[in-house]
């Protein structure tokens, strides 16, 4: 998009990025599970600079009436930016690129919940961008797979998310922010481990065949990495238990 | 209660899509099979059985079950029927022929209005689970008084205990009336203090349902906080 400082180094001599990462490595990722007491399910994901929190309510009645199914739930997904999430103040409220990146997690996420034992309802899925630094739709897919474990609504597995990229001319993993301004593309994916689909699949930019399978190779291999820090987040939640929540009016 | 802990020493935590088992036995609630492995659908405790294999869930909604007594709460009245929240996503009618009362057309308000708290049993539950709830059993009825407290349905068994002996407890201990609704709803009744301390301890076993020795350790509890004269 033109607008690249004419001397910034997205890969330097030694091979390594901007802050530092070799180039098939992730941001340090954090995830905490349970974070809500008034949610059914709720997680917080901290992805390098990224912060994403994830709320789950439900099964519950579905609003309005005319989208029930009257044969399974739906899976209802309302990404959201925060105004102070980025540099320049985002103009709150939903735009285009919100209301695409909830159609595809929502998709995703359907893809895996056993919709048909919950007839008529709606499983609505919250996604709020705190702090964005390039890959919120991934982390926004990762936190909302645990805030539905967390909810306790049957899963067939968990939903795992990285990105990919092109940046200098070279295959990277989990772009940062410049990366993705100044990359030359970028390839998020949502896979299923356990029985190894890509749910989420998008790419802006222009590769190569090689070059895309690449990429999709490194973001699958990330993405089980991410599901292992999913699962452990999960288990801890009721392993080492937080004291003190009490109960609301 | 060492029967009941002994079989529940080994307490795994499982998460959705865990592999279980490669075996024969039955695929339990909260799990599922797919070529011939048993998996996890949902975060939960497994629990293994001679014949099938299961995942006691740790969170969830309340799923209506037939036979299933419920704390349910007035939302609606109609000219034939009274709309009760049952604590699920499917609210449920409740209609006039279902209660011990002979009501006129048209005269549902003069019996039950919005906010009353009823004591029902789910007598059917249909494939697009359409929740059919009575009240013609014998101890249901229209709840007066009291107070109602909502916890986790999946916590439900732990507050009423083994053969019932966690609620038993409560109920001695505390000199409180108390119906255990399947739908996670409790309604109690008593003295102010005794009500204010058998809540205390159902926020306990809400907040430690995971947890072994539950009984004893609210036994404990209620014994060091006992109210005098009971």
């Amino acid at each position: 998009m033109g607008g690249a400082p004419t001397d910034l180094k997205l890969i330097d001599e030694r091979g390594l990025r901007l802050d530092g990462r070799r180039p098939d490595e992730m941001r340090p990722l954090k995830i905490e599970a349970g974070v809500l007491n008034k949610a059914d399910g709720s997680a917080f994901v901290e992805w390098g600079m990224n912060k994403v929190m994830a709320a789950v309510y439900g099964p519950r009645e579905c609003h309005p009436r005319h989208l029930q199914n009257t044969e399974r739930a739906l899976v209802q997904c309302h990404y959201n930016m925060a105004s102070f999430s980025v540099e320049d103040r985002k103009r709150p409220g939903p735009d285009r690129r919100s209301h695409e990146i909830s159609k595809i997690i929502s998709e995703a996420l359907t893809h895996v919940v056993f919709t048909e034992y919950f007839p008529r309802t709606s499983i609505d899925v919250y996604i709020e961008v705190l702090q964005a630094n390039a890959g919120t739709r991934c982390a926004g897919l990762t936190a909302a797979s645990v805030a539905l474990a967390d909810a306790g609504v049957p899963m067939r597995d968990l939903v795992a998310s990285v990105a990919a990229g092109k940046v200098a001319n070279t295959i990277v993993l989990d772009l940062g922010k410049e990366e993705d301004n100044f990359g030359q593309a970028d390839i998020p994916v949502g896979y299923v481990p356990r029985t190894d689909e890509v749910v989420l699949l998008q790419m802006d930019g222009d590769l190569t065949r090689e070059e895309f399978e690449k990429g999709l190779h490194m973001a699958v291999g990330a993405c089980k990495k991410v599901y292992e820090v999913q699962r452990d987040a999960l288990k801890r939640r009721y392993s080492a238990r937080a004291e003190g929540q009490g109960e609301g009016a | 209660m060492g029967s009941n802990d002994s079989k529940e020493a080994a307490r795994e935590i499982v998460v959705p899509g865990e592999l279980l088992a490669i075996s024969s036995k039955r695929a339990g609630p909260g799990t599922y099979s797919e070529g011939g492995k048993i998996y996890a659908a949902q975060l939960g405790i497994k629990s293994v059985r001679p014949d099938s294999i299961s995942v006691v869930p740790l969170s969830g909604q309340y799923m209506p079950i037939r036979g299933d007594l419920v704390v349910g709460k007035i939302i609606g009245v109609g000219s034939s029927n009274w709309l009760v929240d049952i604590n699920s996503p499917y609210p449920s009618p409740l209609h006039v022929n279902e209660v011990p009362w002979r009501v006129e057309f048209g005269e549902t308000r003069k019996f039950m209005s919005v906010g009353d708290i009823v004591l029902l049993k789910i007598v059917g539950v249909d494939e697009i689970k359409r929740v059919s709830v009575s009240m013609q059993d014998h101890g249901l009825r229209k709840l007066t008084g009291g107070m109602v407290v909502e916890l986790s349905p999946s916590k439900v068994p732990r507050v009423i205990g083994k053969n019932g002996s966690m609620i038993q407890t409560l109920k001695t201990m505390t000199g409180c009336r108390i119906y255990v609704g399947q739908n996670g709803r409790i309604w109690i009744d008593g003295e102010l203090d005794n009500m204010v301390l058998a809540v205390k301890a159902i926020e306990m076993i809400e907040d430690e349902a995971h947890n072994l020795g539950l009984t004893e350790k609210i036994t404990r509890f209620l014994e060091q906080n006992k109210v005098a004269g009971v």
